[in-house]
């Protein structure tokens, strides 16, 4: 398994969030999970991510044979975890493009790798950038200051798509999106979508999974899982919301 | 992201040892300590002064008998025993001034290439002239003959009281009067060296005109004194640096630096001081009392002082401007960093006498450990400075919860027609900002250091390209533990 949640619950300040959440995922698959406000799902992710505020009361995270309670938040992510913020933050002063480059560089160094060198990193950033429609004058300014919410998302898509996770997890990255971000999200994750990566996406909307087909859909409330299937789901609560549940 | 790990981390910085730590031993030649008419005498005989500089510095010392030293600061530390410390010591042998590098004692050069100042001629390919300041003398000059033929003056203080009295006469004194405080005062009496630069009329100094200045024996007071005058017209940005090497008792150091731009002159004055700064529990680091002023004398005049603060135990220090001209501008850019047990209290003054004048102050403070950080300005337009305009922003950011930091701003106006404003913030270093440069795998401590880099660096840009590195690089080893 690629990777495997089981019987996770978690608290923050005294108060359940998950509550023996088990998931299971494949190397190559989409998954999608929905739910209403509160249900959980963010919660899910920063803990994934290993957000240091949250309790892990029990339960296990493995993936890729490693558990991941066991790794702090960079070891995580240079393991290939990849959490697109559902509210990216502001870092004022520090340039994407170098900030990018110490990100992917960790990563290619934990891997063994050779790191790269500044021009070529600047030049296939500014390749990954046109790619997805982004103006390259974006990559002169600083990660996220001054954005519209529709510039943040796409700046996480960017990124997505230059370290290129074995695990990505897109936290409502969909959510007030003009049309043009839209497409930029959706055209991002399926470029980069291959059989060796996973996608964990969490969404409210089935729009976005018109343009990605998720090969499970899962339906949250109250800190589990309560129904899985296919697409279709997505589809009944996009009709008749989550009351059915 | 838990606090406690933070702490932690910030205990590691806190360990960090200071990296120039080392000492040049050099026999040093120098009198008895302590502070009277004879040891004024002593100094002013060994650089071989005429009677009128001699004359000068023994006013001083009577203005300095008559004064106590201002409390106002928001420092600590215990009361100094001016009659405890060496006024005057140079490296022996020193009073003819070597020709060449061949000259210079190899140990001396050997402390530059431990910090990394290239004094040789890469130095001068790279274009920068070095006036090194060791101890007290002024040892080498380097690209002292293009400068020349630009008519550019740029030597020694000594030199200059013997080569250029007029100017001397004329300037000396002139924006930080002698008896202005006790520590200007003190300055005047004991000053041992400096730098001393003329930009003649309608000159854009092609270079930027740089010293280092290194305290490196045990209890001398440092009196440096600068003086730089800028002709009508004329262009000059200097460069000003230095480290120290470490030990146990407290150094005191008061120089003075003056700055004088005529009509349509500017000079953009850029300090980057890393001073030793005491130990992990506060013991010895430098006391660091600076007066430093500039004078916008003509008209379109403009000043601009940047520094990035990483040292001492003591920073007590507000480059000033005094904008006299019409339409002259004052800037400061600012970024200090306090660790440990330092206390730094660090600002401006802003003078607004003439028409139309612009003063703009940046200061970004950041503080941890258990040190205290003080930005203290005074912005002041006088009855005359008809359509000035000021702008101050003032950025604290704590690392930690032992440390403080604050900001105590002085806004005096007496004329209607002025606009001042003033932003001033304090944030704590943000754990969602940590949070997400770890989550794309950057770690702890450089995560802390990137960010601190991107709060400073509207400072930081306003440096020259190459001090610009060299000040990036003061900002992470002030802030890392293992890296750097």
């Amino acid at each position: 398994m690629f990777l495997s949640i089981k019987n996770l619950s978690v608290s923050i300040e005294d108060k359940l969030i998950l509550n023996d959440f088990s998931l299971e995922m494949n190397k190559g698959e989409v998954h999608a999970i929905m739910g209403p406000n509160g249900c959980g799902k963010s919660t899910l992710s920063n803990v994934i991510a290993g957000n240091e505020e949250y309790t892990i009361l029990k339960g296990e995270i493995v993936f890729k044979d490693q558990n991941l309670l066991d790794l702090n938040i960079e070891e995580r992510a240079q393991l290939g975890v990849f959490l697109a913020f559902q509210y990216p933050i502001e870092i004022p002063g520090v340039n994407i493009t170098p900030f990018l480059k110490a990100s992917l560089n960790a990563k290619l160094k934990k891997e063994g790798k050779e790191e790269v060198d500044a021009l070529s990193f600047a030049k296939e950033l500014k390749q990954v950038a046109t790619d997805l429609g982004i103006k390259s004058e974006m990559l002169s300014r600083s990660v996220n200051e001054g954005f519209s919410g529709g510039e943040k998302k796409r700046y996480e898509i960017l990124q997505m798509s230059i370290l290129k996770p074995s695990l990505a997890i897109l936290d409502e990255t969909d959510s007030g999106l003009d049309v043009d971000a839209f497409q930029t999200v959706t055209q991002g994750i399926n470029k980069i979508k291959n059989d060796n990566n996973s996608f964990l996406i969490i969404t409210h909307y089935q729009k976005l999974l018109d343009h990605i087909t998720p090969d499970f859909v899962h339906i949250m409330k109250d800190g589990k899982i309560i129904k899985s299937g296919d697409y279709s789901i997505a589809k009944l609560i996009e009709e008749s919301g989550y009351k059915n549940f | 992201m838990s606090s406690v790990q933070t702490q932690k981390q910030l205990n590691t910085y806190a360990n960090e040892k200071y990296k120039y730590g080392f000492e040049t031993f050099i026999e040093s030649d120098k009198p008895e300590k302590g502070l009277n008419q004879g040891i004024i005498r002593y100094i002013s005989a060994k650089k071989k002064e005429p009677q009128w500089m001699l004359d000068w510095r023994l006013k001083s010392y009577e203005k300095w008998k008559s004064m106590k030293d201002s409390t106002w600061a928001n420092i600590e530390f215990p009361k100094i025993n001016y009659q405890d410390i060496y006024y005057y010591s140079s490296p022996k042998g020193f009073e003819d001034r070597p020709k060449s590098l061949d000259e210079v004692d190899p140990k001396l050069l050997e402390t530059y290439k431990k910090l990394g100042i290239p004094l040789e001629e890469q130095k001068v390919l790279a274009g920068v002239a070095v006036d090194v300041v060791f101890d007290s003398v002024s040892v080498v000059t380097t690209y002292k003959g293009e400068l020349e033929k630009l008519g550019i003056i740029f030597c020694s203080i000594s030199e200059a009281i013997q080569d250029h009295p007029d100017l001397i006469k004329k300037y000396l004194g002139s924006v930080i009067p002698p008896g202005d405080h006790s520590f200007s005062a003190l300055n005047s009496a004991v000053f041992s060296d400096g730098s001393f630069v003329y930009i003649p009329e309608n000159v854009h100094c092609p270079i930027e005109l740089s010293t280092y200045f290194r305290i490196n024996s045990e209890d001398t007071g440092q009196f440096e004194r600068t003086l730089i005058i800028a002709d009508k017209g004329s262009y000059v940005s200097y460069l000003e640096g230095c480290t120290a090497p470490q030990r146990d008792t407290n150094q005191l150091h008061a120089a003075n630096v003056e700055l004088i731009a005529l009509d349509n002159a500017e000079i953009k004055y850029s300090t980057v001081q890393n001073w030793y700064p005491g130990d992990e529990d506060g013991k010895g680091g430098i006391y660091n009392f600076v007066t430093k002023r500039g004078l916008c004398k003509g008209k379109n005049s403009k000043i601009s002082w940047t520094q990035v603060e990483t040292g001492s135990a003591i920073t007590w220090k507000y480059p000033s401007c005094i904008l006299k001209g019409d339409n002259s501008v004052g800037e400061f850019y600012s970024v200090a960093i306090t660790n440990n047990f330092q206390q730094a209290d660090t600002g401006t003054k802003m003078t607004h006498i003439g028409k139309n004048t612009k003063s703009k102050i940046i200061s970004k403070g950041i503080s941890l450990g258990k040190s205290q950080n003080t930005y203290r300005g005074q912005v002041r337009f006088l009855k005359n400075a008809h359509n000035s305009r000021n702008y101050t922003q003032c950025d604290s950011l704590l690392v930690g919860n032992q440390c403080g930091a604050h900001t105590v701003p002085y806004i005096d106006s007496k004329n209607k027609s002025s606009i001042i404003e003033h932003e001033a913030s304090t944030s704590k270093i943000n754990e969602d900002q940590l949070y997400y440069c770890r989550q794309r795998g950057i770690s702890h401590e450089d995560a802390v250091s990137l960010i601190v880099s991107g709060f400073c660096k509207q400072v930081l840009q306003n440096l020259p390209m190459e001090f610009a590195v060299e000040a990036q690089k003061l900002v992470s080893i002030s802030l890392e533990g293992s890296v750097g």
